[in-house]
């Protein structure tokens, strides 16, 4: 890690969060081996931390946010929320996946979606309303509760699910490449809402992503993972004023700076070998 | 819908029917052979020898013994469909079991069902409920076993387990396999209801058409068979009506999708 771009520790005072400690996970496959996919991860989330973990495709990212939120158990490691282990989907975190278009059911309306974690968790059903229509409103939604989410474009399908992970109010708030399948100006302004509905709940966000400048613009803090079997490359904190604006952000020098560190820290990564071969079928 | 729509429709749904009878009727117009129907004759007996206490009589039983067969077999197919579906052993366990009863083919079965429950109601609603299970619950099975990963993860995230994971993902997501099912339930459940009343029956519509066929009563046995034709496209219709309200959902995101290539 180069000094320069070496930041300080975001919120050091923050209790730790979310603590993902030594995980692997290797798949078993038909020929009786396996293949690892993620090799040894280790960091912690403080609460109300903005974390983005980008690397290149292939990089292990999907299964790594897997494992995480309980959807499946890792091979080595563990993962403790809130002083409890990870050993299925907990109560208080959410998932936005980048599948906007098979996250929602196409059976339900907007609103419906939106409604039926709380419904299902008990939630009274004034105060299901209430958050819903709050939700919605947040991710510009208001005017499309009784629409199927088929009816909706990319970007306001993808709005949709994220309305649904802030009604559900989790602590920590886990979205894989959200905008990875949305077209670029769309991209932009789901970054911005993502943005703001982190700062407004106080939310801990962990944000994967392949995409560089997304990671730069959107986190506190950037993660830096290696190609498959993946390892943390680089850990940097993002020092860029908290208001952050497509325009002024994207084009102020300490912006491009981070950009072009993490740049060369992913080319590395492409090119990281580590002892890949030995490691790819682990008996 | 405009009128012109529709009667165009109507025009399109009855042109070849029409076309058919008009050559039928041509085609059988200096016909002296009594066994060779015509379709005045069909028509004239529908109206005077079905239409009145005979249809009652004769097409209620039937269609009671098809209510109930195919109602239990949609039930319990789903039921059934849903559990085995959701269970990879159980699906193990009742897979060749399953191949081996679906090969065997239900008619006959009937002359076993009629020594063993008898010969009223129950044999032959048990003969229409065992024809039709198979479609819906193999359906069902492969329906459930077909729901989208993507979704079924977020279910999970969403703490949805046990009823409320059935009653809010499963189901729906398996209801367009469930629904062919059903369709191909129909037309089994029509064949088996006339069949099972072709031997050891008291009434039914097979019972009736049989009676007519032994007394030599052709036009009315005709006219009985075009009842069965229209029992067919009344069913056909109702379960089009229904599967397009439960299935809306299905078939807009499929016209959205398709729109979009």
């Amino acid at each position: 890690m180069s000094a320069d771009v070496q930041g300080g520790v975001t919120g050091a005072e923050a209790p730790v969060l979310l603590s993902v400690q030594g995980i692997q996970k290797i798949y078993a496959t038909t020929g009786g081996g396996g293949v690892e996919a993620v090799r040894d991860l280790t960091f912690d989330l403080r609460k109300g931390e903005f974390a983005c973990l980008v690397g290149p495709s292939g990089s292990g990212k999907t299964t790594l946010l897997k494992v995480i939120s309980g959807l499946m158990a890792p091979t080595k490691g563990k993962v403790v929320l809130d002083g409890t282990v990870v050993d299925g989907p907990p109560r208080n975190m959410a998932l936005v996946f980048q599948e906007y278009g098979r996250s929602l059911y196409p059976w339900m309306r907007v609103a419906e979606n939106v409604e039926l974690p709380l419904k299902v968790a008990g939630v009274a059903k004034d105060e299901r309303k209430a958050r819903v229509a709050e939700a919605l409103e947040a991710v510009g939604l208001s005017h499309v509760p009784k629409s199927y989410p088929w009816q909706l474009s990319g970007g306001m399908q993808q709005r949709v699910a994220i309305a649904r992970a802030v009604a559900y109010q989790p602590e920590v708030l886990l979205m894989d490449e959200p905008f990875a399948a949305v077209d670029a100006q769309t991209r932009a302004d789901l970054e911005d809402l993502v943005r703001s509905v982190w700062a407004k709940l106080g939310l801990t966000v962990l944000f994967v992503t392949h995409d560089i400048d997304e990671s730069v613009y959107l986190g506190e803090r950037v993660i830096v993972l290696s190609s498959s079997p993946t390892v943390i490359l680089d850990d940097l904190h993002i020092d860029l004023p908290a208001e952050r604006d497509q325009l002024e952000t994207r084009s102020d020098p300490r912006f491009v700076e981070l950009r072009h560190h993490v740049y060369e820290q992913i080319q590395k990564a492409k090119t990281y070998t580590g002892d890949t071969n030995t490691i790819r079928t682990v008996a | 819908m405009s009128g012109r729509i529709v009667a165009r429709r109507v025009f399109m749904a009855l042109a070849l029917p029409i076309i058919i009878v008009v050559l039928w009727w041509v085609g059988t117009l200096n016909d002296t052979n009594p066994f060779v129907p015509k379709p005045v004759n069909v028509v004239s007996d529908l109206v005077t020898v079905w239409a009145g206490p005979l249809l009652v009589e004769q097409v209620v039983p039937s269609l009671y013994r098809l209510g109930v067969g195919l109602g239990g077999a949609i039930i319990v197919g789903v039921l059934l469909g849903v559990l085995v579906g959701l269970s990879r052993v159980a699906r193990k366990l009742t897979g060749p079991l399953f191949e081996f009863v679906r090969a065997v083919p239900p008619p006959v079965l009937l002359p076993v069902l009629l020594l063993v429950i008898g010969i009223d109601d129950r044999s032959k609603i048990f003969l229409i409920f065992l024809g039709c299970l198979w479609p819906v619950l193999l359906n069902t099975i492969d329906g459930v076993r077909s729901v989208d990963q993507v979704l079924g993860d977020t279910t999970r995230t969403y703490g949805l387990r046990g009823w409320s994971r059935l009653r809010y993902f499963v189901l729906p997501a398996s209801m367009p396999r469930i629904m062919t099912g059903i369709r191909l339930a129909l037309p089994i459940a029509i064949i088996l209801m006339v069949v099972s009343e072709l031997y050891a029956a008291l009434d039914g519509l097979g019972y009736q058409i049989m009676l007519f066929k032994q007394t030599f009563q052709t036009g009315p046995m005709w006219a009985g068979i075009f009842i069965i034709g229209f029992i067919g496209i009344l069913l056909a219709f109702i379960f089009r009506v229904i599967e397009r309200r439960v299935l809306a959902w299905y078939y807009g995101q499929r016209e959205v999708e398709s729109s979009e290539r």
